[in-house]
């Protein structure tokens, strides 16, 4: 679904602040794939992200989705066919439009001119009353009046409303209280189980990595130190994770908000 | 006693105000809704008269306010393609084709600094024969642009509900939301951006109409104007549907000329001060909320201290 191959990104180059982010790093993931991933600060876990959904373009290599080349695609061009959740409950939703309005900005169905129906409406009461959270009630009012969970929930909603080929989820629950976290959470294993859809999901949640999903990637320096699935991955605990990574990386893993356990 | 306002004075106002209000109406859409300060507004206010009384002298007095809106919106295209394709500032693109306007007017109005249309037909003369009642000869003018702006209110407020509306609302709210929507922003900046100077452009058009003879620095100070008029509008409908806003924005402006025509009938200050008294309008406009705040923290302090020392 996703092919990475050999991209390398270097910002800034000829400068004191040259950054090489990444160096040929080569990702696949399968259809219907749920990876999560762990990294070190600065490993380049949202730059990534960044690279996939096309904030910037990278210097060399191709990135493939469904087997369409994006590589040169503008962001608002691939954001079609990629959702993405960032870490900040704010960046996903326009606030001073109502709920309704955020929701058919994100169908984006109709000519330009075409007005909120009955039907869209109607459609729209139901997805918000899967989230559980009253919001169904709430549709005219401007989003900026939600909490960050519940803004957080509507943006899941929003991104997946036509299901994407892939989902970016970047640290999505890690700005919300606990509880609201984990109902998040649940929500999101709800929406992409039940849609298929193939998913990134960063996290500083060591336990959360090797719970959630079918694979998962660890990151240090812009590459990609270690990959686990299936039956390695099903038996491994958060001590093996580390000692894998310093394997991997030859250095212990060093991330100031990463959750060793709950 | 003088009284404060004469009903011609009054009607006047009105009739100036409603045409501000197009203008403002302009602002409220690249400044309230994109939230992009669009300073070109004083050359494209001055570019419709231009075009508009080209054409009125021309004997299209109709055709006359589609070329203005259509010469507005170019306005608006270059700015938005600055902005958006090359990378200018907005206020730096605003100051840039605002500078070149100058000259395009000019050259419109074929290189003379002012151009009159008196004896020409225009939309109000063809209105002004309709009926010869009395009320009619005198206040035909008012209606007139009550009915435009009645149609450019409707039509504004029916858009910003479209998809197409919705997006450029959600452009100045979160470019980030409407580029995940699949939407180009610099899309969205150029429809708001033409639409915006469209309106300005048709301001121009009718306040050469109702003056019957302006000159090329007819736009200056254009923008101030219609910036005190949106604060003022927004700040009567605070936080409401857009709808109300564009009806506050309307108020706003009559509002505003409600107020200078009293403070120059009133001789209270000379006419010569207009601009001043209209800067200090937007200043004061501005500075309110803030001042608000400001007020509410030293009284309270002020109770805080009283008690204390009791």
């Amino acid at each position: 679904m996703l092919r990475i191959s050999h991209i390398s990104k270097t910002f800034n180059p000829g400068t004191i602040n040259e950054k090489r982010v990444f160096a040929d790093l080569s990702l696949h993931l399968a259809p219907g794939d749920f990876v999560t991933i762990i990294g070190s600060n600065g490993a380049g876990k949202s730059t990534l992200f960044n690279a996939i959904a096309g904030d910037f373009v990278v210097d060399s290599g191709s990135i493939e989705v469904n087997g369409q080349d994006i590589t040169f695609l503008p962001s608002h061009r691939r954001s079609k066919h990629i959702g993405r959740l960032f870490q900040d409950p704010m960046r996903g939703t326009a606030p001073h439009m109502t709920i309704e309005e955020n929701l058919a900005m994100a169908a984006g169905s109709g000519g330009w001119f075409s007005h909120l129906s009955r039907e869209d409406r109607k459609r729209f009461r139901e997805k918000l009353s899967q989230l559980n959270m009253g919001l169904e009630d709430r549709m005219r009012q401007p989003v900026g009046l939600l909490s960050g969970g519940q803004r957080q929930a509507l943006s899941l909603l929003m991104s997946t409303m036509n299901p994407p080929w892939l989902l970016l989820l970047d640290e999505h629950t890690a700005a919300l209280d606990p509880a609201t976290a984990e109902k998040v959470l649940e929500l999101t294993k709800k929406v992409v189980t039940e849609g298929k859809i193939t998913t990134l999901m960063v996290t500083h949640n060591m336990r959360q990595a090797l719970e959630l999903g079918n694979r998962t990637l660890m990151m240090d320096d812009g590459g990609i130190v270690l990959d686990v699935s299936r039956e390695q991955r099903k038996h491994m605990t958060v001590d093996d994770l580390l000692a894998q990574f310093k394997v991997g990386a030859g250095k212990h893993l060093d991330n100031d908000r990463l959750l060793l356990s709950e | 006693m003088p009284s404060i306002l004469s009903v011609t004075a009054l009607r006047t106002a009105l009739e100036v105000g409603m045409v501000y209000s197009l203008v403002a109406i302009a602002l409220f859409i690249s400044f309230s809704i994109l939230n992009i300060a669009d300073l070109s507004t004083d050359g494209c206010y001055t570019l419709g008269f231009a075009v508009g009384a080209t054409m009125t002298l021309a004997g299209h007095p109709f055709l006359a306010l589609p070329a203005a809106m259509a010469a507005g919106a170019c306005s608006g295209f270059v700015l938005a393609f600055l902005q958006t394709r090359l990378g200018v500032e907005s206020i730096l693109a605003g100051i840039i084709v605002n500078t070149g306007l100058y000259t395009v007017n000019l050259a419109v109005m074929g290189w003379s600094a002012n151009l009159s249309i008196f004896g020409c037909d225009s939309i109000f003369t063809v209105a002004k024969a309709l009926s010869s009642a009395a009320w009619w000869q005198k206040w035909h003018e008012l209606v007139v642009l009550a009915v435009i702006l009645l149609i450019v209110a409707l039509a504004v407020a029916f858009f910003f509900h479209t998809r197409l509306g919705l997006s450029i609302r959600a452009t100045g709210d979160n470019p980030d939301m409407v580029r995940s929507s699949s939407i180009n922003p610099a899309f969205t900046i150029t429809v708001g951006l033409c639409l915006a100077n469209s309106l300005t452009g048709l301001a121009g058009c009718l306040i050469g109409m109702l003056n019957k003879s302006c000159d090329i620095n007819l736009g200056t100070g254009m923008v101030t104007i219609a910036l005190a008029s949106l604060i003022i509008g927004e700040g009567i409908m605070r936080k409401a549907s857009i709808p109300l806003r564009i009806l506050g924005v309307i108020l706003g402006a009559c509002l505003y000329r409600l107020i200078i025509a009293v403070a120059i009938n009133t001789s209270l200050v000379p006419t010569e001060c207009f601009k001043l008294i209209s800067a200090l309008i937007v200043a004061i406009a501005c500075v309110t909320p803030q001042g608000k705040k400001l007020l509410s923290l030293q009284l309270r302090k002020l109770a805080l201290r009283k008690k204390g020392g009791a």
